[in-house]
């Protein structure tokens, strides 16, 4: 009988420790949150990146035939 | 002893209780957090011009799939493996085939250019990751120079170089992603947390430090930790198999592409998905994706034959490139951002420019 209970008390432990783990993953979480940026912060500094590299984007503003080394003068030949 | 009974059973269910709080807290913060989409902030931004986009290379030579490419720092050599087992280094620029290396197994899934253009990496279906010098001299057999590196225990589906010659990152079939010292072959880290097989791997640009992202079967992007192993991040959105994860240029972000026919895109510091490539009529999945130099221009090659280019900010297509008779396997943006190279099931290889 006491067996039982001592199975019965261990069983309520364990569940009691996986939920102060649970609680004390959910704080770390909150830490890391605490460290989030909101999406119109985020989307705002990904746009400027853009822009900021634009320019120098050789597949997005195109390049004269002369300075891509792909672009030959002479048509390319597809056996 | 009935007492202590008690008390545990209150204190479990306040525990649960303030568990729960929690948890809803989080969310709560979380999602204020989503205060706006991507393609909204990006309404202000000057819409694309035509982009006029052709092939200018086809390479021919492999005599099967091909299966992975990678261009070397040098911006004009490439390497690239096929299911026919064989990995050949190219000049871009001449169509020239350097270097052939023959692998006794088939599938070669992954290779990889080493920074210093002395070496490529290749695996596939041998559960290997090998990597071969590169002789100047013609002549040398370089396949009895091969040195195997990583030993999974299932496939090799991906590999890079780390910022030197000396250390390989590998994704497997076998579900971990692994780091490997290339001179002792000595396994440095692994990374566990995939529940199915790991498709795809990428490192973050050298500024922003040392992590990388992987995608796999179990349709989650995951961020790692390279010295301690953990996994920092985890993203859950696709519908199916990840089959290409790729960081953007700044870091911040990076983008994935699946057999759900979509491509997302995920910010690093919002923790969260910020927007999805889809169309209706696109039904087949996208297998690689790379983003252009500025990070503004996302080509995914997909297994109807054709690649979208995707406006990443205004999550818009913006052209589509046809040419491949087969499945596009992979595309890769060259180091200057001049060309892209793509490599299909139809045996080729193309730059487009």
């Amino acid at each position: 009988m006491s067996t039982t209970n001592n199975i019965a008390q261990a069983r309520k432990l364990v569940e009691q420790l996986r939920i102060e783990a649970g609680i004390e993953r959910i704080k770390v979480k909150q830490q890391f949150s605490a460290m989030l940026v909101n999406v119109s912060k985020a989307a705002a500094d990904l746009m400027s990146y853009c822009e900021q590299h634009a320019r120098s984007d050789p597949l997005l503003v195109g390049v004269p035939t002369s300075e891509n080394p792909f672009k030959d003068k002479k048509p390319c030949i597809i056996l | 002893m009935a007492c202590q009974g008690l008390q545990k059973g209150e204190t479990l269910e306040s525990l649960k209780r303030e568990s729960e709080t929690l948890k809803k807290k989080l969310e709560e913060e979380r999602n204020k957090l989503n205060d706006v989409e991507l393609h909204q902030v990006a309404e202000k931004v000057e819409a694309l011009g035509a982009l006029s986009m052709k092939t200018r290379r086809v390479l021919k030579g492999h005599g099967n799939k091909v299966l992975c490419m990678d261009w070397c720092k040098d911006k004009r050599r490439m390497v690239s493996s096929s299911q026919d087992g064989k990995v050949i280094v190219w000049d871009a620029f001449t169509l020239n085939k350097e270097h052939g290396v023959p692998l006794p197994c088939t599938w070669v899934l992954a290779c990889a250019y080493a920074p210093s253009g002395c070496a490529i990496a290749c695996g596939g279906l041998d559960n290997k990751c090998s990597v071969v010098p590169l002789s100047l001299d013609k002549n040398e057999n370089l396949a009895a120079k091969k040195k195997s590196v990583a030993m999974h225990t299932n496939y090799v589906s991906g590999c890079t170089f780390t910022s030197s010659d000396m250390q390989i990152l590998t994704s497997s079939g076998d579900g971990t992603c692994a780091l490997w010292d290339v001179e002792s072959g000595q396994l440095l880290q692994s990374f566990h947390g995939h529940t199915a097989d790991v498709l795809s791997l990428d490192l973050a640009p050298s500024e922003t430090g040392n992590t990388f992202v992987s995608g796999g079967c179990d349709m989650k992007a995951n961020v790692w930790d390279m010295r301690s192993g953990q996994n920092i991040q985890s993203f859950e959105n696709h519908e199916s198999d990840i089959n290409c994860v790729k960081y953007y240029p700044s870091g911040d972000a990076f983008a994935s592409a699946s057999d759900d026919a979509t491509c997302r895109f995920y910010d690093l510091r919002a923790d969260r998905e910020v927007a999805v490539y889809q169309k209706d009529s696109i039904i087949f999945g996208a297998s690689t994706c790379d983003f252009s130099l500025s990070g503004r221009l996302l080509f995914a090659g997909y297994n109807d034959y054709t690649i979208n280019v995707w406006d990443v900010l205004k999550g818009t297509r913006a052209s589509i490139l046809f040419g491949h008779e087969n499945r596009v396997s992979r595309v890769r943006v060259s180091p200057d951002g001049t060309a892209l190279a793509s490599a299909s099931w139809d045996s080729t290889l193309r730059i487009w420019a």
